[in-house]
């Protein structure tokens, strides 16, 4: 217990700014958004009518939305497992004591620093039907020229891959440090009994990383439905035909290009949904810092 | 039979290779960028893709700086990330100071309200949010950039969680010769945070800097944008295939290199201060 200065009025004070900052423009607009969701929107949003659920019932019945909701799973299922894998597989081996091991460590994590429009506008070029460099490799290698940017499963594993190109380094970074929690000991002694290096993988290690295995799901998970908004909006603008097109970009266009706010919100509701039950099981789990950056 | 000692080497060996492919590998989308930022449309536009630098780098530099406007843009996005950076990270010093050295009626209440903002990200309230700085007339200007992200659940959180692991001899003391809550929070805590400090400058530095969705709907001219949509500017020109490849790529290498610099140069704070953090 640490001792208190004294006053009542100073603590107030100091905690004023985040206060007023966190409602006026976090929960205030919050709160009008889910009040908003309950309305509907007619004539370019210049009228607002009250519709109970009905947004919600609209949401849940339309084959489109189905569409939307299940591309987005397809995605984050994707940039979820597909980063885990790699992210550990890396770390593993730039968790080896070798010289020079911080330099690996710098020159594995720093895609960290890049933004998702970046990412975008980068693997965009590479995948370019005409003159992309991954293109060439494709012919190189089997002979054929995809046109990455007019297929729809095409285009949803180009913008898996640079979706998780850019999560690495996030990965990376938490994996090193959860390995950094394994105990030398329990592998010098798994080595005594003569346990070879995938039992010690399977039994030792990945065992005791799972606290942060679980911590990076989420993390991915929030990272593939909140952040990815500008690599779509650059790479595909969820086409063709909306074979991209996940949850956070059909909420912009339905909010910001088709001027629908009432349904726009409805859909906010469900990221918020999402986004809660995400934290609830973060928080229950690992109780560590969770960081959205926010 | 190879001898231990000579495993041991070849292991060591082995993973030297693998991990400087894997280096090589993780930068390669950027080192291609950097080759197509020296060639000329022309060079790009052949097909197979050539491999190796052009002679066109300060044109596409050129470009994307003065025809982009990106000049202009790094300046609007260094302006608004730094003072949300630091706006940040004065406030949640002063909120964390509160809830660990204060006592007061509601302090758990208080508490929760900010780690309960964790929930509302930017997409779930931004139909409102948006209609809000309308209202407040502050649509297309810094503040809309600005203000919004001032308060911070993670920053409060970090100081919070690391105020509470600094030992109470070592801050007593400074109490005990009559350090009043400011000084005690500018001398005392301060220089003792500066890894948060740290760790907590380079994830909003990088957070805000690639904010993209919420400058591209609340900022119309093209004077005030942000430096992301700028690369927006650049793919979105040019027909389909027929982009200005070399300019798109010079202009993200331009901006990449503020946030990249900033990590690299407190990745030993953020590394200790955040993701090194022992679970407690």
């Amino acid at each position: 217990m640490k001792s208190k200065y004294p006053g009542k009025l100073l603590p107030l004070l100091f905690l004023a700014p985040t206060l007023i900052v966190s409602v006026l423009f976090l929960y205030y607009p919050a709160g009008m958004s889910f009040r908003l969701s309950l309305y509907k929107t007619l004539f370019m949003g210049r009228k607002k009518v009250f519709n109970g659920l009905g947004n919600f019932v609209d949401l849940f019945t339309s084959p489109k939305f189905h569409a939307v909701v299940g591309k987005s799973f397809i995605f984050s299922f994707s940039v979820v497992v597909g980063g885990l894998v790699i992210g550990l597989g890396i770390a593993l081996l730039a968790n080896r004591k070798v010289r020079g091991a911080r330099f690996y460590r710098t020159g594995l994590i720093w895609p960290y620093a890049l933004s998702p429009a970046i990412a975008g506008t980068i693997w965009l070029f590479l995948f370019n039907p005409n003159t992309g460099m991954l293109t060439y490799v494709m012919e190189v290698l089997f002979g054929v020229q995809p046109d990455w940017l007019a297929s729809g499963p095409l285009s949803m594993f180009m913008v898996i891959v640079a979706a998780t190109w850019k999560n690495l380094g996030y990965n990376i970074i938490f994996f090193l440090a959860g390995l950094q929690n394994v105990p030398g000991e329990f592998l010098e002694a798994a080595d005594v009994d003569g346990a070879n290096v995938f039992q010690k993988f399977w039994h030792i290690t990945l065992p005791l990383l799972s606290p942060t295995i679980f911590f990076l799901v989420v993390m991915n998970m929030i990272y593939s439905f909140f952040r990815t908004f500008a690599l779509i909006d650059i790479m595909t603008k969820g086409g063709p035909a909306g074979a991209t097109n996940i949850m956070i970009f059909n909420l912009y266009r339905d909010a910001f290009q088709y001027f629908r706010s009432g349904i726009a919100a409805s859909q906010s509701l469900l990221l918020f949904v999402l986004v809660s039950i995400l934290t609830l099981i973060q928080f229950k789990t690992s109780g560590r810092g969770v960081y959205y950056g926010g | 039979m190879v001898s231990p000692k000579t495993r041991d080497k070849l292991a060591t060996f082995f993973t030297h290779v693998a991990l400087i492919l894997l280096v090589l590998l993780i930068a390669s989308p950027i080192i291609f960028a950097l080759i197509a930022s020296t060639q000329s449309t022309s060079t790009i536009l052949n097909y197979p893709p050539q491999f190796f630098p052009g002679n066109a780098i300060v044109r596409n530099f050129t470009v994307a700086w003065t025809q982009y406007n990106l000049g202009r843009l790094m300046l609007n996005s260094t302006i608004i990330a730094i003072a949300v950076t630091v706006g940040k990270t004065i406030i949640s010093i002063f909120a964390a100071t509160a809830l660990v050295y204060f006592d007061f009626p509601f302090k758990s209440l208080i508490f929760v309200i900010i780690l309960l903002t964790l929930l509302l990200p930017v997409p779930v309230r931004i139909v409102s949010l948006f209609e809000l700085i309308n209202n407040l007339g502050l649509a297309d200007t810094y503040y809309a950039m600005i203000f919004p992200f001032f308060a911070s659940a993670t920053g409060t959180f970090l100081f919070r969680q690391h105020f509470q692991s600094i030992p109470e001899s070592l801050t007593d003391a400074a109490r005990v010769d009559g350090a009043g809550p400011i000084r005690f929070m500018t001398q005392i805590l301060v220089p003792m945070s500066m890894n948060t400090i740290g760790a907590l400058a380079v994830i909003q530095f990088i957070y805000m800097w690639n904010q993209y969705l919420w400058p591209l709907i609340i900022m119309q001219s093209d004077n005030k944008q942000v430096i992301q949509l700028g690369l927006k500017m650049l793919t979105g020109s040019g027909r389909a295939g027929v982009k200005p490849w070399g300019p798109a790529m010079a202009g993200s290498i331009i901006a990449m290199l503020p946030p990249l610099i900033i990590f690299l140069l407190l990745q030993e704070q953020f590394m200790k201060g955040f993701a090194l953090k022992e679970e407690k």
